[in-house]
């Protein structure tokens, strides 16, 4: 497993304030990464660096082998909001990134197509993005995020609009079709058991200004079983990640 | 499924139609008041012409009234559609260049405190008394809320939504079309309908002030008639004119943004 992304010494400070200090994550092909942290310890800061919508104060960028640092455009970013433009059917919202590659509508159209019944939105495609449910919204976001990619994507809370039951259901749905497509992907959680059920690897970003204070690897084998979630070992990574949060950090 | 949708249908165009009935039933009510007070007597017709005696002039006068309305109606559309265009123009400039806004704010904001009484005449003395003065002072009573929409439109624009195109790789030429134009357009229209209901007014008030063709002149000839039964036709002519402008406005709105009514039904 090679590594496709990386970052190197990322510094980040707005005015006078530092956000992120000396930020040193990587990616593996294939691997689910989760960077957790408590709100506003500078999440979403670092994931704008990495796709290269913001210039970090120090430090690079580099997929796979080449530095991209500010450059946006090379990694398929789901930002923090489901985004899809209220204006455009669903299918043109997920097309969206095969179009601006200058691709003609109706092929992107046929292109992103494909890929409806495995997200769950057969039939959707020609609603507008107000006729969907919040579950489909980000299933529609996240099929757009995996059209633009080539490769690696980053996902800023991509399943936190979803109820817990809606939210296990599209865990385990999320795992299958990581499957059937490769992508490696770099995402953001708030929710602790979310991040010990889908991460090969858990970062975690603590502190102000916010650094990476531990990195915990979940051994558990893919296909992970339904009630990994309610075994003994899940419980000791769950204690794991609460005390590398610190105190007072449980309730995030 | 047709048939649900058949019955949907049927059921918004009667809850379309409901919404209007206390808008009607209003204007039955001042109709029926306006009757009462002329054809009663109580206020003598050379101050308020009966309602009855305003028909029969505009059925007397209707070939006359179309003439006109066709030149007024195509300075005011002529004028509307210059406005939209220059609105375009300036919105695209000043959102593009900040040094652009600077400049043209202040100039923009200057041609709305003219009043458009004052100006008329000096169009005329430079344009002559054809059609030319008329759309110009239409041109620059219309530009502004368009421009003012479109602008607020643009600078509205979602930040994330951007952020969203740019981590795409779209370049600022794609976030306009993509992101900006459509986001604006809510925006467009609504400084339209403003506009439309403006163009029509603004038409006839060029013309008063000097012309020969045109509701505005005709408007001015009955005055000096002292015909008030034909002044009034003509005012309700105009009134109805802008208001099947505005219509129209809205049509084109439904049909240039259908996921309105979308988001319309959901709420
Ligand atoms: N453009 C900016 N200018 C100034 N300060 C900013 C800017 N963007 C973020 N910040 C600050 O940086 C800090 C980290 O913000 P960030 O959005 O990265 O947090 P986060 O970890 O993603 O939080 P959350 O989990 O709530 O999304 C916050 O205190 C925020 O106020
Ligand atoms: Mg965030």
């Amino acid at each position: 497993m090679g590594e496709v992304l990386s970052a190197a010494h990322i510094t980040k400070s707005y005015g006078e304030r530092t956000i992120i200090r000396d930020i040193n994550v990587h990616l593996n092909e294939q691997e689910i990464v989760c960077l957790l942290g408590v709100s506003g310890v500078g999440k979403t800061t670092l994931f704008h660096i990495l796709s290269g919508l913001n210039l970090p104060d120090s430090g690079r960028v580099v997929l796979n082998g080449r530095e991209i640092t500010g450059q946006p455009g090379k990694i398929s970013y789901m930002l923090q909001k489901d985004l899809l433009l209220p204006y455009k059917r669903i299918i043109d919202n997920v097309a969206l990134p095969l179009t601006i590659r200058g691709m003609n509508k109706q092929k992107a159209r046929e292109k992103a197509a494909v890929y409806f019944e495995q997200f769950g939105l057969a039939g959707t495609e020609f609603e507008y993005p107000a006729q969907l449910s919040g579950g489909m919204r980000q299933r529609a976001a996240l099929l757009r995020t995996y059209l633009s990619s080539e490769g690696v994507a980053l996902l800023d809370e991509p399943f936190s609009a979803l109820d817990t039951i809606t939210k296990s259901a599209i865990h385990d749905w999320y795992l299958d079709i990581m499957q059937k497509i490769s992508l490696s992907t770099l995402f953001i959680t708030h929710d602790i058991d979310e991040a010990i059920v889908l991460s090969d690897r858990i970062y975690i970003l603590s502190g102000s200004p916010g650094q990476i204070t531990d990195e915990i690897e979940i051994a558990e084998k893919r296909p992970r079983a339904r009630d990994f979630s309610l075994t003994p070992a899940f419980l000791s990574y769950k204690k794991q990640i609460v005390t590398a949060l610190g105190p007072g950090s449980f309730r995030i | 499924m047709p048939e649900h949708e058949n019955s949907r249908k049927v059921r918004d165009a009667r809850a379309g139609f409901q919404k209007h009935v206390p808008a009607v039933l209003n204007l039955l009510a001042i109709a029926a008041v306006w009757l009462m007070l002329t054809e009663g007597g109580i206020v003598p017709n050379y101050m308020l012409p009966s309602p009855v005696a305003v028909v029969k002039a505009f059925v007397s006068d209707f070939p006359t009234l179309m003439y006109h309305s066709g030149v007024s109606l195509a300075e005011a559309i002529l004028g509307l559609l210059i406005g939209i265009v220059l609105a375009f123009l300036i919105a695209v400039l000043m959102d593009r260049f900040i040094t652009c806004r600077r400049a043209l704010y202040p100039v923009m904001v200057v041609t709305q405190t003219i009043p458009t009484v004052a100006i008329a005449p000096i169009l005329v003395l430079w344009m002559g008394f054809g059609m030319a003065p008329k759309i110009t002072l239409v041109v620059i009573t219309t530009f502004f809320p368009i421009a003012v929409g479109l602008l607020d439109g643009f600078s509205g624009v979602d930040q994330d939504a951007v952020d969203l195109m740019r981590s795409m790789g779209a370049g600022r030429r794609q976030i306009f079309l993509q992101i900006k134009l459509p986001s604006a357009l809510g925006q467009f229209f609504s400084g339209l309908k403003i506009s439309a209901s403006y163009s029509v007014v603004g038409a006839v008030v060029a013309e008063w002030l000097g012309g020969f063709r045109g509701l505005g002149v005709y408007m001015t000839r009955v005055r000096k008639a002292y015909s008030f039964d034909k002044m009034f036709a003509v005012i309700i002519l105009i009134v109805i004119i802008s208001l099947l402008l505005i219509a129209a406005v809205n049509l084109l709105r439904r049909a240039v943004m259908p996921w309105e009514r979308v988001q319309e039904n959901r709420s």
